[in-house]
């Protein structure tokens, strides 16, 4: 699978005439997007332009140490993302940080362990990166879900615990949910995937000079490899979560005025 | 007595709901009566520990409610709160819930005889059954737990007269037939001078009055 292609630096900025293209069409329609077309741009050039040499360091000292590191700073900031979708949750970035850490840390560890990848930074850097993403993603959504479901439920919940029901067992139907909203988006895309749209690495790979053999093959690895990971971590997510809107005595906690402690 | 409240209070939002509260519940039926925003629902929510008191204390059977497994005490002492929230599925699925969660054999034909519905209701979806309906339905869930005392949140607010006095006369069938004790919050005093014994009178998160019947509500 190693191919290389040579991107010159014209090429990237002849692509911004799209960008403009993008603005012009803002500004004629009066969307009102063009601020934040540019802003978006400006970023991704910094943004990806640093993460470039991050890992063209990460690559040239060929330790694992400095991938564990880097893997670690992604569920970090995956996990302070997150937690902005998740607003209605109280104290969501613990479980956050563990959902995306067991889901990285199981996902990765079985690819290797499985034999499909090598224990190197070319394979565990961007797979890495497409694992915690997709995570965060999925548990972001699971939780924002979770926290609407718990606010609507809430006299069905209390209506249960008032039945001696536990705290676990009141809110497993908006648990239920909430994993599900979770996980749907990569189902259904992996449903899809081929025929509405070719993912990202398949298209990376054939611009890159690949098989197509080698492309279709390699995406379906990593559809499987973020399957697995998504499930993890919205499940890993809601199942702390929950937790964080009942008090010991299974009560549910007032959350309308304000954090309650 | 059943219940004691020993100088309760709690705060929500800042505000004082419940102020120093002492009063005595006696076996048998209780009304909390008093205008909306009293605490009464509050008060309710106390008495099976679906929350707790910021102060002061509350007794069952002289023991502290904190003393209590809250899961076994709410088996114990159940509450219908005052909107209906059944589970998705039929009246019989949710009291064989109910009936699961005490570890109690269901008997839904008496069961739902209790609440004054008919033995079909079992087979109903609870998203067909109207308000008042739902309402028995809720009712009969809380007694298929078997529990000792039942504490209910405006039973008939949410309906018609005609609706109300099938409940009304379902619950004074209760007391009747079944050694339950029954804690009723009401906003309407001739609600509670058909249903109950013993009357506790709240006004703006204060005890206003307690004692029999004829005393309070005179």
């Amino acid at each position: 699978m190693s191919t290389s292609i040579h991107i010159a630096v014209w090429q990237v900025a002849a692509s911004l005439a799209l960008v403009a293209l993008a603005a012009a069409i803002s500004f004629w329609q009066k969307a009102d997007l063009e601020r934040d077309i540019v802003v978006a741009t400006g970023r991704s050039i910094v943004q990806l332009t640093l993460v470039g040499y991050a890992i063209k360091l990460i690559f040239e000292a060929d330790t694992i140490w400095l991938v564990l590191a880097l893997l670690a700073v992604m569920v970090l900031f995956g996990a302070i993302t997150a937690r902005h979708r998740a607003a209605k949750v109280p104290d969501s970035f613990g479980p956050l940080l563990i959902a995306l850490a067991l889901a990285g840390g199981t996902t990765l560890g079985l690819v290797v362990a499985l034999g499909i990848f090598e224990p190197t930074p070319r394979y565990l850097v961007p797979v890495g990166g497409m694992v915690i993403g997709n995570a965060m993603t999925a548990s972001a959504v699971a939780l924002n879900r979770l926290g609407d479901e718990m606010g609507d439920a809430r006299a069905r919940i209390e209506a249960s615990l008032a039945l001696g029901a536990t705290a676990r067992e009141a809110a497993a139907p908006t648990v239920r949910r909430s994993l599900r909203s979770g996980m749907i988006t990569l189902v259904d895309s992996t449903k899809t995937t081929g025929l509405i749209f070719f993912p990202g690495t398949m298209v990376g790979m054939l611009l890159a000079g690949a098989s197509p053999t080698d492309a279709v093959r390699l995406q379906l690895i990593l559809l499987y490899t973020l399957l697995g990971s998504v499930s993890i971590s919205a499940l890993t997510a809601t199942l702390l979560a929950y937790r964080n809107f009942f008090t010991l005595a299974a009560q549910l906690r007032e959350l309308e005025s304000g954090p309650a402690r | 007595m059943l219940f004691e409240l020993r100088d309760v209070g709690l705060d929500r939002g800042g505000k004082t709901v419940l102020d120093s509260l002492g009063a005595g519940i006696p076996e048998g039926a209780t009304a909390i009566v008093g205008p909306s925003g009293a605490g009464k629902s509050t008060l309710l929510r106390l008495l099976n520990r679906l929350a707790d008191p910021d102060r002061g204390e509350i007794l069952y059977r002289a023991r502290p409610l904190r003393d209590y497994e809250p899961l076994a005490l709410r088996r114990e002492v159940g509450l219908v709160p005052q909107l209906p929230a059944l589970l998705d599925g039929t009246v019989e699925s949710n009291l064989r819930y109910a009936a699961d969660l005490a570890g109690e054999p269901l008997q839904l034909e008496e069961t739902l005889g209790h609440a004054g519905l008919d033995p079909s209701f079992g087979e109903r979806d609870v998203k067909k059954l109207s308000v008042g309906e739902q309402q028995r339905a809720m009712l009969a869930r809380a007694l298929a737990q078997r529990p000792r005392v039942l504490l209910l949140d405006e039973p008939t607010s949410a309906l018609d007269h005609a609706a109300r006095d099938t409940i009304e006369a379902a619950l004074a069938e209760l007391r009747r037939e079944l050694e339950i004790s029954t804690v009723l919050v009401s906003h309407d005093p001739e609600q509670a001078r058909r249903l109950a014994d013993w009357v506790l009178r709240l006004e703006a998160g204060r005890l206003a009055g307690c004692g029999p019947l004829a005393e309070v509500l005179a």
